[in-house]
């Protein structure tokens, strides 16, 4: 499904999957909820996600109050336990200011428990909380991921894996456990915007998931070339390309703005504060949520169609809307939930036959 | 012709060589190392700009765009750019990018700390207020009623000719005098992010400044 394997005509399948950071819900009556029954709801959103026949379900690791969903990988067992088709994955790992040879036992434990439905998405994600948590610099970012990076596609390959580098111990003949059962972990990276991630997914032989969060997702078309090229210089075959992006789906275009407008205001507002960022207003909301912008808001028609055009623009084939925004209810992300699997997919399997 | 060398294969980088060689600037791009390991991104990331190694490229530029991640300009070296105009497009965002000890005075702008480590060099900043995803998108013809306006700081000379340049690339431009007036273009200041007009953007950082 979602591994590197090109359907005759050298395309790959559509995948269409859910990505969340775990935004704190509120109840009906707009109050938070706890840590505790926002990640108990969330295990219920990808259970759901299976059963209206999405391809793929992914938690990003953050660590604040708002996005308390700092062990994707232990909710992503709950959901794996549960389900029987879906793939369940990061989204993303922040890989830097983690352990690739933990990365490496979580997400093969998962596949062991999901029967080979793990993926990992490897990338920086736009928060930094994690590398002061664990004791790294941002400064030396780079350098991290470069070397990292390296260290799990080494692990990939399966034990007993010998490396050596300046983040970590050295590993001599070290069998890494549990070994994957078959083969190996769909692997992508995140890229926001530097070309030299888009490179270095194509030398380890990684796909690549575009991280579209802001202005004109076709401005990344190049960015699909470059992999493309890339792996052609490395002498791989083709892989993958995928778009994340966030959004929010309900029955009516009216609707959706209604409910996301104001959650979307209120988290960037709180952002800005602490980031530098521009506090947006309802004229960029609108320009975000129209055909140019990165925001997939609307009915399932609008959304489809937004999914559809830009797949066929960047050269992808697979598309994963970020959904939730912190203080919107679990009924709301239920109903984002099931529209985008039973109208939104559908839909936009058909626009891309056709 | 103007030529400039873009210092930086980053995120950055890229989006302002392949802008400026859209508004017809002969343009360069160079990274740390050998120019081979850019060749790529530059054929389909920046077609029509040449990857060259950074001293060739400054050597013959008349404007050099300064677009490398902040934290490496602590090692910098400022002979390679010295007697140069150079377009700091830089910005210090702690949240962001973590904390620079270089950069971690409240008493001086980034760019002014830059003037001071490039004590030879001409400093100019822009472009480091839109983001480097609206940089191509939101190019406007002079007369748009949607053209938005960028601030360039710096002494008068060296800003009216990077201003020059911004207005070709297809942005209105606000001049503001010396880099210490810079800092209001910086993360957290007014104008950081938000798409203004000219008239917009004046009265915002004249609002500011008094």
């Amino acid at each position: 499904m979602t591994t590197a394997v090109p359907e005759a005509g050298g395309g790959f399948p559509l995948v269409l999957g859910l990505d969340t950071f775990g935004d704190l819900t509120s109840d009906e009556q707009g109050r938070p909820l706890s840590h505790a029954q926002t990640i108990r709801d969330l295990v219920e959103q990808g259970v759901l996600a299976d059963q209206v026949g999405l391809d793929f379900f992914g938690i990003g690791e953050h660590h604040t109050d708002d996005f308390p969903l700092s062990a994707a990988d232990v909710v992503l067992g709950a959901i794996a336990a549960r389900t029987e088709r879906i793939h369940v994955g990061s989204a993303v790992t922040v890989l830097s200011s983690d352990d690739p040879v933990r990365v490496f036992q979580r997400y093969s434990t998962l596949n062991a428990l999901s029967g080979g439905r793990a993926e990992v998405i490897l990338g920086r994600g736009s928060s930094i909380d994690s590398f002061p948590l664990f004791g790294y610099d941002l400064a030396d970012y780079e350098d991290l991921f470069e070397e990292k990076t390296n260290l799990f596609a080494e692990l990939l390959k399966g034990s007993p894996v010998n490396w050596e580098g300046k983040t970590r111990a050295s590993l001599h003949d070290q069998d890494v456990v549990p070994h994957l059962e078959n083969g190996t972990l769909p692997t992508w990276i995140g890229v926001g915007g530097s070309p030299q991630s888009v490179i270095r997914a194509a030398h380890y032989g990684f796909s690549l998931m575009l991280a579209i969060i802001g202005g004109s997702p076709s401005r990344f078309a190049p960015f699909s070339q470059l992999f493309h090229k890339a792996l052609d210089s490395f002498g791989r075959d083709p892989l993958p390309v995928g778009v994340h992006s966030p959004g929010h789906v309900a029955a009516t275009d009216e609707q959706a703005r209604e409910e996301f407008w104001p959650r979307y205001l209120e988290v960037i507002t709180h952002v800005s504060k602490t980031r530098g960022f521009a506090i947006p207003t309802k004229q960029s909301f609108l320009a975000e949520v129209g055909p140019h912008g990165a925001l997939f808001v609307g009915s399932p028609e609008t959304v489809a169609q937004k999914i559809a055009a830009n797949l066929k623009t960047l050269g992808a084939n697979r598309f994963d809307l970020k959904y939730g925004m912190g203080g919107l209810s679990h009924a709301a992300l239920m109903t984002n939930i099931e529209l985008f699997g039973t109208q939104v997919a559908p839909r936009v399997r058909e626009l891309m036959a056709s | 012709m103007t030529r400039i060398a873009v210092l930086g294969a980053g995120h950055v980088g890229p989006v302002i060589a392949r802008v400026a060689i859209e508004a017809g600037y002969d343009v360069s791009i160079s990274a740390s190392g050998d120019p081979a390991e850019i060749e790529l991104i530059t054929q389909v990331l920046v077609p029509g700009a040449e990857a060259r190694w950074a001293a060739d490229a400054v050597a013959d530029a008349d404007l050099v765009v300064l677009s490398i991640p902040l934290h490496k300009f602590a090692t910098f070296d400022p002979d390679l750019v010295a007697g140069k105009l150079v377009v700091d497009t830089m910005n210090y965002w702690p949240p962001v990018d973590g904390v620079q000890e270089l950069f971690d005075d409240d008493r001086f702008g980034s760019s002014e700390i830059v003037q001071r480590r490039l004590a030879r060099s001409t400093v100019v900043k822009t472009l480091n207020h839109l983001g480097y995803h609206e940089l191509a998108d939101d190019r406007r013809p002079v007369g748009s009623p949607e053209r938005r306006a960028l601030g360039v700081a710096g002494g008068r000379t060296a800003v009216d000719l990077v201003a020059g340049v911004i207005e070709d690339i297809g942005y209105d431009t606000v001049r503001l005098d010396g880099l210490r007036a810079g800092r209001l273009l910086e993360p957290g200041g007014p104008v950081f992010g938000v798409a203004l007009s000219r008239a917009e953007f004046e009265s915002t950082v004249s609002a500011e400044a008094a």
